[in-house]
């Protein structure tokens, strides 16, 4: 029911304001009725039962992936030191 | 920056590391917990994305979800679901919805049983598919049966403006758009409340903007994090809450800040005004009646207004649950889709008994569906 889809906008039929989107290889249109704001093509927005229901803040969620991406190397680096401290603590090396 | 790919707007909220990394970040939050804290997920989509992901299987053991009523399909009352099952049997009426109608019983059946009946129901993908088929069929009265929450409140107030913009004279309304902060507010208010902190829907949020959620801050002291429907972001809430309460702080943040913001889309907002108004009360399954979750056509609109013109035939009469059904209390957080006698039994998803089973987003059909009962 209320899953919305992230789509790429592929062209804009202005006449009819509705988009047509790319939603992960899919085409598709949606309306561009609840949209007051400037869109363009190559914009991303979310799709929902035929209609574009905002724009996706690019900056934004390029900002949560990077601290995401750190997250993660930051436990990978933690993992690695814990497993030379392991190696470092290995009571069966000679 | 490097440029954003529609890929990443995926893969990159669903990455398994992530949710691994996150996971971490949250045992080690949760060891300064103060007690137990158990957190409720409004909306449906959220519940599915917990299931689906086995993200309740990753909590520590002081850190609980609560499945809550965000389910415009499990929450429709089987009195108005009548009313459209009535509706689709008139001779000259196309009835008109979105999919997730199709198997949701009323007292006399679900409207895929009113379709084997003769009737004639049409489920579109979305609203502005009821003008073509209106326009196909022009001596047919068309009634468009409009659900769920503010998420998709503006898509047919969109469809009422192109219907009175063009003067379609043969489409009708009956509406059952609902809110989501009364019933909120009444789980709070209710005795044996557990909810401790909300996920806040996302969707809805888009439309609605995260003010609205201003007063369970303020005036509940519970803490708010609006939430993206991806794993990653369910996680990074769930990160958010738990530093909240160590840090004993109890505020409105938006973790789904690439969609959501304060304020939400007013031009949705202004078309919803245009359009509708509050209706005095809506009876909730599972939750009962809750007065002003529930909007209407303004009188202006009454002309179009199937409620109204077709009011000698549909029933107002209160229907109740059945009977062994709990869910009420699982959508107050007091009970659990499993601790019910007829879950997985007599109340499946093929054939549901109580609300909660009837749609994937329920919390029984997705307990059911993917079976992680840890």
């Amino acid at each position: 029911m209320c899953l919305s889809i992230p789509s790429k906008i592929t062209s804009i039929d202005e006449k009819n304001n509705i988009a047509t989107v790319d939603t992960m290889g899919v085409e598709r249109q949606a309306s561009l009725d609840l949209i007051d704001q400037e869109v363009k093509v190559g914009d991303y927005v979310l799709i929902h039962i035929g209609f574009a229901m905002n724009k996706i803040d690019e900056e934004d969620a390029l900002a949560s992936l990077e601290v995401y991406r750190e997250i993660i190397e930051k436990m990978e680096e933690d993992d690695r030191r814990q497993a030379i401290l392991e190696d470092d603590a290995c009571a069966n090396r000679a | 920056m490097s440029e954003l790919k529609l890929k990443d707007l995926y893969d990159g909220f669903r990455d398994p590391k992530a949710i691994k990394a996150l996971k971490k970040l949250i045992d080690e939050e949760s060891l300064k917990l103060p007690r137990k804290i158990n957190v409720m997920e409004v909306c449906g989509g959220h519940t599915h994305t917990i299931m689906k992901y086995g993200l309740n299987q990753l909590m520590p053991k002081n850190i609980e979800f609560i499945h809550g009523p965000g389910c415009p399909v499990c929450v429709m009352p089987k009195e108005r679901i009548d009313h459209a099952y009535i509706l689709s049997l008139q001779d000259d009426v196309i009835l008109v919805t979105l999919g997730d109608m199709i198997k949701v019983p009323g007292s006399n059946g679900s409207l895929q049983d009113a379709r084997s009946k003769g009737a004639d129901v049409r489920f579109v993908y979305s609203p502005l598919d009821t003008i073509k088929i209106a326009l196909e069929n022009p001596t047919k009265k068309i009634i468009f049966f409009a659900i769920g929450f503010e998420t998709t409140t503006p898509m047919t107030a969109a469809l009422l403006e192109h219907v009175t913009k063009n003067k379609i004279e043969n489409i009708l309304f009956h509406i059952n758009h609902i809110t989501v902060p009364e019933p909120m507010r009444v789980l709070l208010e209710s005795d044996d409340c557990k909810i401790d902190a909300f996920i806040g829907p996302s969707h809805v949020s888009v439309i609605t903007g995260s003010k609205i959620y201003e007063e369970f801050v303020k005036n509940y002291n519970k803490p708010v994090v609006v939430a993206g429907f991806e794993p990653v972001d369910v996680m990074q809430s769930i990160l958010a809450l738990t530093k909240q309460f160590n840090e004993q702080r109890c505020e409105l943040e938006i973790e789904y800040s690439r969609a959501v913001s304060y304020d939400g889309n007013l031009a949705a907002q202004r078309l919803n005004d245009k359009y509708f108004t509050r209706a005095t009360h809506f009876r909730w399954r599972g939750l009962g009646d809750i007065p002003d979750s529930a909007l209407r056509l303004k009188d202006e609109y009454s002309y179009l207004d199937a409620e109204i013109i077709y009011k000698d035939i549909l029933p107002n009469k209160k229907i109740d649950d059945h009977k062994l059904c709990i869910c009420g209390d699982i959508m107050r957080g007091v009970a659990k889709p499993n601790d019910c006698k007829v879950f997985g039994t007599a109340c499946k998803p093929s054939s549901p008994l109580g609300s909660c089973m009837v749609s994937s987003e329920g919390a029984c059909s997705a307990y059911y569906k993917y079976g992680n009962l840890l």
